[in-house]
């Protein structure tokens, strides 16, 4: 089992004629994501590999039966895509660009309530249920399949880091969710957090968050209150000045808020098991999910 | 990107939004020109850095003559300004903004943020102006006015009536409060601000408002979009490392001080738990240096240049995770930054991912010396060790 993506998912790419999205396009595909079309508007009657290419994307997804997309376009042009796809009421988007001015997001954020869609990121890896359905950008070889472990986090490569981390202690994934490091992002911790705790064959679940914003405290009296299963948290940053952007947009210490160390006591007070050093992640996943 | 009040108060004129009559200085003489042609005094003469707090620390002077603002020009123009945001080193003033005085009535507070939890635009405005805001909101949370704004409807009338009242205005001054909270607003929008902050917000003698001070910050990524105010951008402003490692697309922060472990890491969530790691094995992390998740050999070999800039550095840290950036291909990219460099302090690195046999057979061949690491804690303690 897995949370959002599976071996059902049928994925259009949006933004698949450029060199980022023809680069990951491929390696999707090579995992055995089922993409079924891509977009880039302009260039519908071409084909990247046997992808078949529309304009807009209510085309791709009336010819493909598409209920998810990725997008890989730039900045500029990516609060527009996010709503494209939104308005064609696909079920899942997953953005994966980096840089989206912050008021774009607000206002995407706002056009999204009362639409079925699931936005994931932007600023974010993706998404991946090992075994079913890769969509994003992640190295695919550090995953294991067949779970039991969920793992949702804020950043890119140190999601990475700690999914080779269970997989190295013998733990499979049933999905890894990467929400993004903007500060207004789609899906949250909690978002992830409920699905896990729903889904039966995810036992435990790795939490990975970071300075800024408060999105950590309220996942963890969410946990509290709702989590039935063991819970891993780390947070990066604890050496973060205040006042700086340590590189994603959302991670950022302002005034008193926002802080690593009021995170890691808001997980501690509610139940999770904190990982203090990331290099005894192994370890740790060993002692709490037995 | 911050930019200095001189420059915001113009953005704040194109929209009408009021501020006082003055302009920019860049040397004493100019402080005195402005004067003149202001015309009547007090004038006052304020320190540009971007800092708060520059009254306290001695960089915002009333002068009552043209003989005054010489004196008080000369002391400001060129000191090193101290003020609890520039830390202990301070900044030195190159800039100054001379402008009239203005008959002061009552002090508020008004800015105008995103807001990351409701999604919304934040308004917050206060009675008790002057002070931190944050001081504000710990200690009279109650007097702290809130107003969300849907970014997809704008300000709505009402909207400006709450804070127009919440402020106990008195009632000449309500229409002229409206008229500058909406002009602001239109600002914050059209010029994708992250902030627009007006402390103080000044209700004069007259029951008029004017912005006597004015702090804005636009959102980096939207730059694209406001090529006019790219220009404002003051590099002086800014560490001098930090502005070499923008040019090469490197997110290079200096931690500033004490720091003696530099480190080189891909993807901002890694390189943040580095430098915890590098702290909590005993060693403190000198920078942060977020070198991308699509890193190539080249951006590997500039981080490197601008890490060994830092003169505080013992030792260095490479931790890469290698998904879409190859470990052979880092590999490369180090060897040939320590041979170009003539590296001479310990460097450790530890690596992971795609290609990591061909990456450690690189280094391993490359006859540098360097302390190769198994993994973040191991890699941690060792740099630590050697830089001890």
């Amino acid at each position: 089992m897995s949370i959002f993506a599976n071996k059902e998912t049928r994925l259009i790419v949006q933004g698949i004629t450029g060199n980022e999205g023809m680069f990951h396009t491929r390696r999707c595909i090579e995992y055995g994501t089922n993409v079924v079309a891509g977009v880039t508007p302009g260039k519908a009657g071409q084909t990247m590999d046997a992808v078949p290419v529309y304009n807009t994307v209510k085309e791709a997804k009336r010819a493909s039966k598409a209920n998810a997309s990725v997008i890989f376009v730039p900045p500029p042009f990516a609060a527009d895509a996010i709503m494209e796809a939104a308005d064609a009421d696909l079920e899942l988007i997953v953005c994966i660009t980096e840089g989206i001015p912050i008021l774009d997001m607000v206002r995407v954020k706002n056009f999204l309530k009362g639409k079925r869609s699931r936005l994931i990121g932007p600023n974010c890896p993706g998404i991946i249920s090992p075994g079913e359905c890769k969509i994003g950008i992640m190295p695919a070889s550090v995953h294991k399949p067949d779970g039991p472990i969920g793992v949702v986090s804020r950043s890119g490569t140190l999601t990475y880091e700690a999914v080779f981390a269970l997989t190295n202690a013998g733990f499979g994934q049933t999905t890894c969710i990467g929400i993004g490091g903007d500060p207004v992002n789609g899906t949250n911790f909690i978002d992830c957090l409920k699905a896990f705790n729903e889904d039966k064959e995810t036992e435990g679940i790795v939490m990975i968050g970071e300075i800024g914003g408060n999105a950590e405290e309220q996942a963890a009296a969410f946990i509290k209150a709702e989590v039935k299963k063991p819970v891993i948290g780390f947070i990066a940053g604890l050496t973060a000045p205040p006042g700086r952007r340590m590189g994603h947009a959302g991670a950022i210490i302002s005034g008193k808020s926002g802080t690593g160390q009021s995170k890691v006591t808001a997980l501690k007070e509610n139940g999770v098991t904190v990982c203090e050093n990331l290099g005894l992640l192994s370890d740790l996943c060993k002692e709490v999910f037995k | 990107m911050k930019i200095h009040e001189y420059q915001a108060k113009e953005l704040f004129k194109k929209f009408s939004v009021p501020v006082p009559r003055g302009g920019p200085a860049f040397s004493v003489e100019e402080a005195l020109k402005v004067a003149e042609v202001i015309g009547t005094f007090p004038v006052v003469v304020k320190a540009q850095i971007h800092a708060g707090g520059r009254g306290k620390g001695g960089g915002v002077k009333l002068a009552h003559s043209l003989d005054e603002v010489k004196t008080h020009a000369k002391k400001i123009y060129g000191m090193n300004l101290v003020t609890k945001q520039t830390g202990p080193e301070g900044k030195q003033v190159n800039r100054l903004l001379v402008e009239q005085g203005c008959n002061i009535a009552k002090e508020l507070y008004l800015s105008i943020l995103p807001d990351r939890e409701s999604a919304k635009i934040v308004i917050m405005a206060s009675e008790a102006g002057g002070m931190d805001i944050e001081e504000v909101a710990e200690k009279t949370p109650e007097k702290l006015i809130k107003v969300y704004v849907d970014p997809l409807l704008g300000i709505q009338p009402f909207q400006l009536g709450e804070v127009a009242f919440g402020l106990n205005l008195p009632k000449p001054a309500i229409k002229p409060f409206k008229a500058l909270l909406k002009n602001l607003y239109t600002l914050f929008t059209t010029y994708d601000c992250s902030l627009v902050e007006i402390n103080p917000l000044v209700l004069t003698k007259d029951d008029d408002v004017c912005a006597i001070d004015a702090k804005v910050d636009i959102d980096s990524n939207a730059l694209y979009r406001h090529k006019d105010v790219i220009e404002y951008r003051d590099t002086e402003e800014e560490d001098p490392l930090e502005v070499e490692a923008s040019k090469f697309n490197l997110n290079y922060i200096n931690l500033g001080g004490k720091g003696t472990v530099g480190n080189m890491v891909n993807g901002a969530g890694l390189a943040m738990a580095t430098m915890d790691a590098i702290k909590a094995a005993g060693a403190e992390p000198a920078n942060f240096l977020d070198v991308g998740g699509g890193a190539n050999a080249e951006s590997i070999a500039n981080g490197f240049k601008i890490l060994l800039s830092d003169k505080n550095i013992k030792g260095i840290l490479i931790n890469i995770f290698g998904g879409i950036l190859r470990c052979d291909v880092l590999a490369q990219g180090v060897v040939q930054a320590a041979k170009e460099t003539g590296l001479k302090i310990p460097l450790v690195v530890r690596m992971e991912g795609t290609n990591v046999e061909e990456g450690k057979r690189i280094l391993k061949e490359s006859g540098l010396s360097m302390i190769t690491a198994n993994n973040l804690k191991d890699a941690s303690e060792k740099i630590a060790e050697a830089v001890s």
